[in-house]
């Protein structure tokens, strides 16, 4: 009963306050649009912040140990070839294999998503 | 009674010996298994899409959810400019999977559990994200290294251990499937050797050997996991990879 009364006496009023009535649909618009962009960005966020479950968190939980194992690795394996290269024996390990630790720790807070991943990945997850 | 070697059952064998000059090119047990693993992988294909229908029978549907699951893997990664490489990215997948799976039958070899296998499949990664890098970004590629608003007194060090983590990730690619794989067959086959040997010993060792025996079989299960787990992942770190050769920063 209410609404087509309410329809009624919006027709009526139209032509009077038509101005104001298209300022209102644009702020609702605008509005509308705010609040879309907003609910994309909190989707988006608790989708990331969320903890990884099932089968995306076993898999994750397989990365983190080997991330970090593999920049000691590379990080050693190259300060002992520069080493027997230059004969700067111990110089070389000793400066690479802090460089690796350094590169392992940044591989496995990246996997555990703590530090923010490379820009690319973040404008892309932007563009979304 | 002796326990079984647990090493034995990953030993390259020559099945049909071939020397190409000096180099040694013999068709091996390892071979073989690469070889049934791709035609098992293209036959299960093959049946599902024979009898096409809108409403999927049971082999369709299942190859549907394969398709479905690597597309989303990749799209969600690396974008829809990513999907350019879902050829590469499901056979990869697909063929990692199968060769695993093939692991888990008895007597089977697994191709996997030997690193140059591993190593040259994330070696194929990795110089397919230089080279396209390369070839899609020019130079551009390299700021790939160079993180957002470092100050510039640290950013030579941050570059360094950037180009430390790129070069790690062949390394943990291939070290991470080959690691899982060997150890939890070395593991399955070293429980499952103490119920041979428990149960050598008579009746009191028939009641030792049920708990290894319970173990195996979880164990059995859980390798079965590692198994599609480690072809998810290799997947997975394929396309975050190949993001950053198609958006390198900034």
């Amino acid at each position: 009963m209410s609404d087509p009364g309410a329809g009624d006496g919006g027709q009526e009023q139209k032509p009077a306050t038509g101005d104001d009535e298209a300022r209102l649909n644009a702020r609702l618009g605008a509005l509308n649009e705010e609040l879309e962009s907003r609910r994309g960005e909190v989707a988006a966020q608790s989708a990331t912040v969320a903890a990884p479950t099932g089968r995306a968190g076993q898999g994750m939980a397989l990365r983190l140990a080997t991330e970090f194992v593999a920049g000691i690795l590379v990080g050693g394996a190259i300060g002992w070839f520069f080493d027997g290269w230059l004969g700067t024996s111990p110089w070389g390990l000793i400066v690479f294999l802090l460089a690796g630790f350094a590169a392992g720790v940044l591989n496995a807070l990246r996997t555990a998503g703590v530090v923010a991943e490379s820009p690319a990945r973040s404008r892309l997850e932007g563009k979304k | 009674m002796e326990l079984p070697d647990p090493i034995h059952q990953f030993e390259i064998k020559e099945i049909i010996s071939l020397n190409l000059g000096s180099t040694n090119i013999s068709f091996t047990n390892s071979a073989l298994f690469m070889v049934l693993a791709v035609l098992f992988g293209c036959g299960f294909l093959l049946l599902a899409s024979s009898r096409r229908k809108l409403v999927p029978g049971r082999w369709q549907s299942s190859a549907e959810l394969v398709y479905e699951f690597v597309a989303n893997t990749l799209r969600s990664s690396a974008g829809s400019e990513g999907m350019r490489f879902f050829p590469l990215v499901f056979s990869l997948f697909l063929f990692i999977l199968m060769v695993n799976l093939f692991g888990m039958v008895p007597y089977f070899f697994t191709v996997t559990s030997h690193l140059i296998v591993t190593a040259a499949l994330s070696v194929l990664v990795i110089g397919l994200v230089i080279v396209y890098g390369l070839y899609r970004n020019g130079l551009g590629f390299f700021s790939l290294f160079v993180p957002h608003g470092v100050p510039g007194v640290i950013l030579p060090f941050v570059v360094f251990i950037e180009v430390l983590s790129f070069v790690s990730r062949p390394i943990s690619l291939s070290i991470r499937l080959f690691a899982n794989i060997l150890a939890g067959h070395i593991t399955l086959k070293v429980f499952a050797g103490f119920v041979v040997v428990l149960g050598s010993l008579g009746w009191y060792g028939w009641i030792a050997a049920v708990l290894p025996l319970i173990l195996t079989v979880a164990l059995t299960a859980l390798e079965v996991l590692v198994a599609v787990l480690q072809a998810y992942v290799f997947a997975i770190l394929t396309s975050l990879y190949l993001n950053d050769a198609i958006h390198p920063g900034h």
